[in-house]
C-alpha cells in the first residue's frame, strides 16, 4: 500500500505500476520500445522540447482550457457545487490533442516521417490526423470496420486532413481489433514509423508518456480551482475507458489530503447483463496489448466483446496505472449505465448550454448522483473531456429520430 | 535431457536439419487436430508447434488469426489443447510438442497450474509470444520446475544484449523471426538470415530455428542451409484452408514431405551446427 508520506512515483524504471504495466510484446517490438524510452527521456530533459510543447498547447490547442461553475445544474441537483474542466473547448474538441502533439513532437525528433494510430469513435484518429497535417507527416489510421460505418463523419474528417483510414475487418471489427492491426503495422514498418497510442495503455513507456502529456489538465486545475472556488475540490471525477483524460486530471491530485479521485466506467446496459465496458469494476487482471491490467475476459482468458453507448469507453482493458490506483485505493472506480449517461447528456444541454461527449457524460452522471448527497459547500470537479457533436447521431437514434 | 534436446542431438549426429511445423489447435475443427499432428509426423516433422488460439493474436498475420477465430468459435481453449496433447502423447512418445500462444490464457489458468498440467499432458516446450525475458521470471521458473523448455524469439532488430537476455532464461531452442512483420508475411531476406544466424547461435548456445516467411521447399532449403531448424506455420494453415474437407491430413503430409526432402537434400559438408 502507498504510504501517505511517500511521494507517488510510478511507474518504476521497468515500467511497472506494482504488478501492472510492463512490456508484454513480441521480441520484434522490444528494440523499438527501448529506442522510444530513450528518445522520450531525452525529450523530457530538454528544456527546448518542453517549451515548444507548451507553446503548441497555448497557441494551437488554445490552452489553458477554462473551468466553469455549472451553477444552474448544481442548484437544481441541490447539493455540492459542480465545476467543469472544459477540455471540450480544445482544438478538435477533446483532450486527445494534448497527447497527439506531444507524441508527434517525439516522432519528429526520432526522425520518423510516418505516424499510425488506432481509433474507436474517431476522436483520437482525428487528433492524430490533425497533428500529422500540422507537422507534415504521413498518417495511417486503423479503425474497426463496424466503427467506420458508425462514424462516417469522423472518417471523412480524417480524410480531409490527409490521413489514410484503414477499415479493420478482423475480430469484433472495433477498437481492440484496430489496436491489434496498428501493432502489426508497427512491427512491420518499425524503422520509419511512430505509433501514436491514444490512451494510457500499451507497453511501457506509453502509459507514462501519454499520462505525462495529459497531466497539463490537472496542473491547470491546481492553479484554476483556488482562483475559481477559493480552494481545491473535494472530488475529482472523470470517465475511464483506456483512462487518459482521467489520468491527466487525477495525476497532480494523487495522494492530496481531502481530495477523492473517482473514475467512472461504462456500465453499459447494466453490469448484471454482461453488456458493459467496466474493466476495473467487473474484470480480472491479465495481459493484453502490451501491458498487465484489469481485463474483461472469459474463464479461458479470451477477451470478450464489450458494450457502451460511447465508443470511446468501449474497450475491454484499461490503463495499468488505473489498475494500481484501484488496488491501492488511491482512486475509486464506479459504473454508470448508458441510460444514466444519456440523462446527464440531456441535462447539461438544457441547463448549461453545453453538449458533452457521451464519454464525458458518464462522469457528469456520477456527479449528478453524488452532488445531492453532499452539502452545498462541497466541490466536485468533473473533467468534461470532449464535446458531443460527434454523438448527435447516436443520441438522435436513441430518441427515435433520423437526420 | 529434454525430448527437445534429444531430437536436436540426434539430428546433429546425422547432420540433418529439424523441420518444425506449426498448426493452430482446433483448426479447422477440434477433432481434426490429432489427425493433423499424425500427418505432420508422417510428413517428417521433428517437433510440432501447436498454436493455442487467442482472441487477440497481435503478432500473427491474417492467416493464423483466421484459424484462431475458427478454432475459438468451436470452443477451443487452453484446457482442450492440453487434452489433445495428452491424446497425442499416448500414441507418440518421441516427437516433442511446443505450445505457442499468448500470455493471457496461461495467466487466466494460473502459471503454476498451467505448468503442471502441461507437464502432465506431455508438453515439452512453451513459447509465449508476449512474454519477453524481462516479463516472465515467474513463468520461466514455473516452466523449468515442470521440465518445460521456455522457448524465446529473437528478431532482426534484436541487439547483442537481447541475445544474452534470452539465453539466460530460454532453453531448448531459439526461434529466430526472419523478418520484421507478422506471421505469414511474404518477404524473407535469406542473405540477412545467413549473416545473423552464426553469431546468434554462438551467443545463445542453443540450436536456432528460423520462421516467419518460409513458404516452399526452395526457401526452406536455403534457410535450412544456415539454420538448425526451419519453422513453417501460415503456409500449412493455408494448405488446410485450401483442402477439400476430409483431405486435410493427406495434403498436409504431402506438403511436409516436399519440405522434408528439400531439407534432407542440403549438402552435409560445411554445416557447422
Amino acid at each position: 500500500m502507498q504510504m501517505a508520506d511517500t511521494p507517488y512515483q510510478f511507474p518504476d524504471p521497468s515500467g511497472h505500476f506494482g504488478p501492472y504495466g510492463g512490456v508484454f510484446v513480441a521480441e520484434t517490438l522490444m528494440p523499438a520500445l527501448t529506442e522510444l524510452r530513450e528518445a522520450y527521456a531525452a525529450c523530457q530533459a530538454d528544456a527546448a522540447f518542453v517549451a515548444e510543447f507548451e507553446h503548441e498547447l497555448k497557441h494551437y490547442v488554445g490552452r489553458p482550457s477554462p473551468i466553469y461553475h455549472a451553477r444552474r445544474w448544481s442548484t437544481l441537483l441541490g447539493g455540492a457545487q459542480i465545476y467543469l474542466k472544459r477540455e471540450d473547448l480544445n482544438h478538435t474538441g477533446a483532450h486527445k490533442i494534448n497527447n497527439c502533439i506531444g507524441q508527434a513532437m517525439v516522432a519528429r525528433r526520432m526522425g520518423k516521417p510516418r505516424v499510425i494510430a488506432e481509433t474507436g469513435a474517431g476522436q483520437h484518429g482525428v487528433a492524430t490526423a490533425t497533428v500529422a497535417a500540422r507537422y507534415g507527416m504521413e498518417c495511417v489510421v486503423y479503425m474497426g470496420a463496424e466503427d467506420v460505418k458508425r462514424q462516417a463523419a469522423n472518417v471523412y474528417r480524417m480524410k480531409l486532413l490527409g490521413a489514410t483510414v484503414v477499415p479493420v475487418e478482423s475480430g469484433s471489427r472495433t477498437l481492440k481489433d484496430a489496436l491489434n492491426e496498428a501493432m502489426r503495422d508497427w512491427v512491420t514498418n518499425v524503422a520509419d514509423t511512430f505509433y501514436i497510442i491514444g490512451t494510457v495503455a500499451g507497453p511501457h513507456p506509453y502509459p507514462m508518456m501519454v499520462r505525462d502529456f495529459q497531466t497539463v489538465i490537472g496542473k491547470e486545475c491546481l492553479v484554476q480551482m483556488p482562483e475559481m472556488a477559493g480552494r481545491q475540490p473535494d472530488y475529482v471525477l472523470a470517465c475511464v475507458g483506456g483512462g487518459s483524460n482521467a489520468m491527466g486530471i487525477f495525476h497532480p491530485y494523487i495522494g492530496m489530503p481531502g481530495v477523492k479521485l473517482v473514475g467512472v466506467e461504462a456500465a453499459g446496459e447494466g453490469l448484471e447483463t454482461g453488456r458493459h465496458s467496466a474493466s476495473l469494476t467487473a474484470g480480472r487482471a491479465g495481459v493484453l496489448h502490451g501491458n498487465r491490467t484489469y481485463l474483461l475476459q472469459d474463464e479461458d482468458g479470451q477477451i470478450i466483446e464489450t458494450h457502451s453507448i460511447s465508443a470511446g469507453l468501449d474497450y475491454p482493458g484499461v490503463g495499468p496505472e488505473h489498475a494500481w490506483l484501484k488496488d491501492t485505493a488511491l482512486a475509486d472506480y464506479v459504473g454508470i449505465t448508458d441510460a444514466e449517461a444519456l440523462q446527464a447528456f440531456h441535462d447539461l444541454c438544457r441547463l448549461e448550454g453545453i453538449i458533452p461527449a457521451l464519454e464525458s457524460a458518464h462522469a457528469l452522471a456520477y456527479a449528478a448522483k453524488l452532488a445531492p448527497t453532499l452539502p452545498a459547500d462541497k466541490i466536485l470537479l468533473v473533467n468534461l473531456s470532449g464535446r458531443g457533436d460527434k454523438d448527435m447521431h447516436t443520441v438522435a437514434e436513441r430518441s427515435g429520430l433520423q437526420f | 535431457m529434454s525430448r527437445i534436446q534429444t531430437v536436436f542431438q540426434h539430428l546433429k549426429a546425422d547432420s540433418r536439419k529439424a523441420l518444425i511445423p506449426f498448426i493452430t489447435a482446433g483448426f479447422p475443427a477440434p477433432e481434426m487436430t490429432l489427425p493433423l499432428m499424425r500427418a505432420l509426423v508422417d510428413g517428417g516433422a521433428d517437433i510440432i508447434e501447436l498454436g493455442v488460439p487467442f482472441s487477440d493474436p497481435m503478432a500473427d498475420g491474417p492467416t493464423i488469426q483466421r484459424a484462431s477465430e475458427t478454432a475459438l468459435a468451436q470452443g477451443m481453449s487452453l484446457r482442450k489443447v492440453l487434452d489433445i496433447v495428452r491424446s497425442f502423447r499416448s500414441e507418440n512418445t518421441d516427437t516433442p510438442v511446443v505450445l505457442m500462444g499468448y500470455a493471457n490464457p496461461i495467466e487466466a489458468m494460473g502459471v503454476d497450474t498451467f505448468a503442471a498440467a502441461a507437464q502432465a499432458a506431455g508438453v515439452d516446450g512453451v513459447l509465449v509470444v508476449d512474454y519477453p525475458p524481462e516479463e516472465c521470471v515467474n513463468f520461466a521458473r514455473a516452466a523449468k520446475a515442470a521440465d518445460l523448455d521456455p522457448i524465446f524469439l529473437l528478431a532482426p532488430t534484436s541487439t547483442e544484449q537481447r541475445f544474452t537476455d534470452v539465453a539466460a532464461v530460454g532453453s531448448g531452442y531459439i526461434y529466430y523471426v526472419s523478418l520484421k512483420g507478422v506471421t505469414g508475411s511474404a518477404k524473407i531476406d535469406i542473405d540477412e538470415v545467413a549473416r545473423r544466424i552464426p553469431r546468434i547461435r554462438e551467443a545463445v548456445g542453443m540450436p536456432v530455428g528460423v520462421g516467419f516467411g518460409i513458404r516452399d521447399a526452395q526457401s526452406a532449403q536455403r534457410v535450412g542451409a544456415v539454420a538448425d531448424a526451419v519453422v513453417i506455420g501460415s503456409r500449412i494453415i493455408e494448405e488446410i484452408e485450401l483442402s477439400p474437407r476430409g483431405e486435410e491430413a493427406a495434403r498436409v503430409a504431402a506438403f511436409m514431405r516436399e519440405i522434408r526432402a528439400a531439407l534432407d537434400a542440403i549438402p552435409k559438408t560445411g554445416v557447422n551446427s
